[in-house]
């Protein structure tokens, strides 16, 4: 059973469409991230999923429900949605356990105060529910939102960007707990960012969004290594272009030599792009300039390695080396391109 | 798709109460279209310009006068640390407890030539008459201007205070980290970061002003306001009346315009909690004594020195002010203030709420059609109410005839009427305060209220409400302190045998004889200052 269908979403604000014919499927407990640079529409998309935007045109099913079409639409209170936002949105004048409470109608006092004290537990804040939100650290504010946002088991929960206020140091270990707890829960979610490292660490699958549609969905393995198209590839990792003519199945040929491909792939042209990620290059020391060497621009220490800026095809690129093998600056270093699963783009 | 029945309960609310608070504006432009308007047209050749010269001179003069004391006081108080700090604090709200008309008489009675300074300087320097010397004529102008800036600073000084606090310290820290002095951080950073608030006081203190009719009734100062007073008494000419009141709707309509421009993209939404207790700066030795020195001057001449004169005037005629009706008067008062004061919010609250819900282009036309009111001068004001209660009275009456029943002037010549007309004239206070607080709370705690299964109304009274309960306040303190000193209205409303403390006073001061009204004047104060120590408390416990 899918936990959310929509279809054919469309959203127009001032004559401008955010959302365009947009189609998701979210399958039971599965986490679906929306991953876009800022103004895709991924935002509008969540709002419409919530009800507090009416799409123009399409329909959204909850839980195979219909809620929103042209003739029927139901009230966000009545879709039984959690949401969680990038400011936490937590009450300031309540505490922790009325915020926890607050969505929780119909329930008697004590059953409210059990499932109150379940959700501290769940969320490992036990001894905080007197205290008020701004006595809370921002990654403890974000832990209260999700225990707010699943305690009256909504069928389905929305995430706005949540993490982009909790520290860098603290953030990766965050998403790995609201994670386990999404799961423990076994809820589905609907998580939107324009981090794909957080999109990585969080979801299951990945939509990722441009100009209000679905460019690619998948996970986040297939999405990186074999991205339908260059503003996915781009997206997801960053790299360079270089011109490559197909000479088989597996060897595309490039000025940087041959590059040889693990999979084989059948093209109907014979010329286009291959992108090449740093994780794919390799720098060896030259003595020689020829047309495979490139000079060091800069080097950045990172602990475990260095990474090196290079220009290759007149495009910067930041690859990293072991520290055994180290170059200064203004050194000459050959390029050479490893096997891989290439991405061949033949549009320009 | 369309779907609007939670909606248009909230829509419904607010078209209801804009159109009904703006049926008195409508009666009046009906009336101010029909023809005969020789009065005007004399008036028009003769003195108007003049008029409008005078009222636009008062304006902007008492807008000058008003940031100079306010937003330095304000400055002062919200970031400095020096002795008195927090009795100022609240101390300089004070003088919104003082009516201009009080202010204005003991001023006239100080510097007059009859007065003690005049009569103390020609003893001093031995002066025989007024052509050994010049001294300047309070009853002027730039009198009146002094005397209603020095009664109406402290709304930009409140609502200024209240934005630098909202702000946060790190901004100025920043700025004061890449060089800028205090002073440049203040001009560049403080400063244009509340503009919305600056405009939004003055707006405040140019409609109060320009709908001031004692203090230049009381100078002889002519303004649009006494020239529709006249028209209106001297001529009968309500359609001449309201052909002025057009002149002074299009000053309003050009202030309204410049505070919605200033706020054009201002839907900045502040997080939560950002209320700073501590100061930034602590200010030494000259710099400190200095600062006391300003806020200890305005405190005297806006409240201390007039509050004195009333309470020496109290003892020496004890005997004459101090009467029952005094305490009627003063409950009678306090009754219709509290009403308005509690109607007001109720409506302010409905409207701005369904502003915020609603996505509509039109959604903020309610509001402002509700709150036009608070342009009317007091004299205007009450007659444009009674026209249409009048008329409903009218029809009420053929209505109930046949069935033997004859309510009289069931709305126009009751409380109803002056209840009625506070309301329409003090509902922009009201509404402009709720909606400066609703502005400061984050959108996603909606979404958030909403996703729980919350309704509309739930979300308002649980989220909403409690985060606003501040900007009540403010809300409720403003209206109430001005229905206590509202008096152009409750002259012409009042119903027979009715008198509110403002009536009271204002016949003894044209009759030049407060002394005898003093007790009743300090109630005035008195009551004024009651909310006032409320609300201090409240923002206290809060931060």
């Amino acid at each position: 059973m899918s936990s959310l269908i929509l279809e054919n979403l469309s959203y127009q604000y001032n004559d401008t469409a955010v959302i365009e014919h947009l189609n998701l499927t979210v399958e039971k407990d599965e986490i679906v991230c929306l991953l876009g640079p800022s103004g895709c529409g991924k935002t509008t998309t969540l709002k419409a999923i919530a009800g507090i935007v009416t799409a123009n045109q399409g329909k959204v099913f909850i839980d195979t429900k219909l809620v929103s079409d042209e003739d029927t639409f139901l009230a966000p209170e009545h879709r039984n949605i959690g949401m969680m936002f990038q400011d936490y949105a937590l009450f300031p004048h309540l505490t922790v356990a009325d915020n926890i409470g607050f969505g929780l109608a119909k329930m008697s006092k004590s059953q409210k105060q059990q499932r109150v004290d379940e959700m501290l537990e769940l969320v490992q804040l036990q001894g905080c529910a007197m205290r008020f939100p701004h006595q809370l650290s921002g990654g403890q504010q974000q832990r209260v939102a999700i225990a707010r946002a699943l305690a009256y088991k909504p069928s389905l929960l929305l995430l706005d960007e949540p993490f982009s206020n909790i520290d860098t140091q603290v953030r990766f270990e965050l998403i790995a707990d609201i994670r386990r707890i999404i799961k423990n829960q076994q809820v589905s979610a609907v998580f939107v960012t324009h981090s794909k490292e957080e999109a990585f660490a969080f979801s299951d699958t990945l939509a990722v969004m441009h100009r209000g549609k679905i460019a690619q969905q998948g996970t986040p393995e297939q999405l990186f290594s074999a991205p339908n198209s260059k503003v996915v590839a781009e997206f997801l990792g960053q790299g360079i272009y270089l011109n490559a003519d197909v000479l088989t199945a597996t060897e595309y040929s490039t000025c940087y030599g041959v590059v040889e491909s693990l999979i084989a792939h059948h093209h109907s042209t014979d010329s286009g792009q291959l992108y090449i990620r740093p994780h794919h290059l390799t720098l060896t020391p030259a003595s020689v300039q020829c047309e495979q060497t490139v000079k060091v621009l800069s080097r950045r220490f990172i602990g475990s390695s260095y990474v090196y800026k290079v220009v290759v095809n007149e495009q910067e690129i930041e690859v990293a080396a072991e520290l055994a093998q180290s170059f200064d600056i203004n050194d000459l270093v050959t390029i050479k391109i490893k096997p891989h699963t290439v991405n061949f783009f033949t549009d320009k | 798709m369309s779907f609007q029945s939670p909606l248009s309960r909230w829509q419904l609310f607010a078209w209801v109460i804009g159109l009904t608070l703006v049926t008195p504006l409508c009666f009046l432009l009906f009336e101010s279209l029909q023809g005969d308007s020789d009065v005007f047209s004399h008036l028009w050749n003769t003195v108007l310009w003049d008029y409008t010269r005078n009222t636009l001179v008062l304006i902007v003069g008492v807008c000058v006068v008003s940031c100079a004391l306010a937003l330095p006081l304000a400055w002062l108080t919200a970031y400095c640390s020096f002795p008195g700090r927090k009795q100022f604090e609240w101390a300089l709200m004070l003088p919104l407890a003082m009516p201009t008309y009080i202010i204005a008489y003991v001023y006239t009675d100080l510097f007059d030539y009859a007065g003690p300074i005049q009569i103390a300087l020609r003893n001093w320097f031995a002066w025989q008459s007024p052509d050994d010397y010049w001294f300047f004529d309070i009853r002027t102008l730039p009198g009146a201007i002094m005397m209603i800036a020095l009664v109406l600073y402290p709304y930009l000084y409140l609502i200024f205070k209240t934005a630098l606090r909202e702000q946060s310290f790190k901004l100025v820290q920043a700025s004061q980290g890449m060089g800028l002095s205090p002073l440049q951080s203040f001009y560049r950073v403080s400063l244009p970061l509340a503009r919305g608030a600056i405009v939004a006081g003055l707006t405040l203190i140019s409609m109060e002003t320009m709908a001031d009719f004692a203090t230049v009734n009381y100078f002889s100062v002519s303004t649009l306001t006494t020239a529709v007073y006249d028209t209106w008494l001297g001529y009968y000419s309500l359609t001449a009346a309201a052909k002025i009141s057009g002149i002074m709707l299009l000053i309003l309509f050009l202030a309204l315009m410049v505070e919605r421009f200033s706020r054009r993209k201002q839907a900045v939404f502040e997080r939560q909690s950002g209320v700073n207790s501590e100061t930034l700066y602590s200010l030494k030795g000259k710099a400190a004594w200095s600062a006391t020195l300003f806020c200890c001057a305005v405190l005297f001449f806006a409240f201390v020195l007039p509050v004195a004169v009333l309470i020496n005037y109290a003892f020496a005629y004890a005997e004459q002010a101090w009467n029952d009706a005094f305490f009627l008067y003063a409950w009678q008062s306090f009754k219709v203030a509290g009403i308005v004061c509690v109607i007001t919010i109720i409506l302010s609250l409905l409207v701005v709420f369904y502003q915020r819900i609603s996505t509509q282009q039109y959604s903020l036309v309610p509001g402002r059609l509700a709150s036009t009111g608070y342009a009317l001068p007091g004299t205007v004001l009450a007659i444009a109410a009674l026209l249409p209660l009048t008329l409903l009275d009218d029809r009420l009456n053929t209505w109930l005839e046949p069935f033997g029943a004859v309510p009289g002037l069931l709305l126009s010549g009751t409380l109803f009427a002056i209840i009625f007309a506070y309301v329409v004239r003090f509902y922009a206070i009201a509404h402009g305060a709720v909606e400066a607080s609703f502005m400061r709370i984050s959108p996603s705690l909606d979404m958030a209220s909403q996703s729980m299964g919350k309704s509309y109304g739930q979300t308002l009274r649980k989220v909403h409400i409690p985060l606003l309960r501040r900007g009540i306040l403010t809300a409720g303190l403003l209206v109430f302190i001005e229905c206590m000193k509202e008096l152009p209205a409750a002259l012409l409303l009042r119903p027979f045998n009715f008198e509110t403390l403002a009536t009271h006073v204002f016949q003894y001061v044209s009759d030049e004889q407060l002394e005898l009204a003093s007790i009743s004047a300090l109630a005035i104060v008195v009551v004024g200052l009651v909310p006032l120590y409320f609300v201090n408390r409240s923002m206290e416990q809060h931060s």
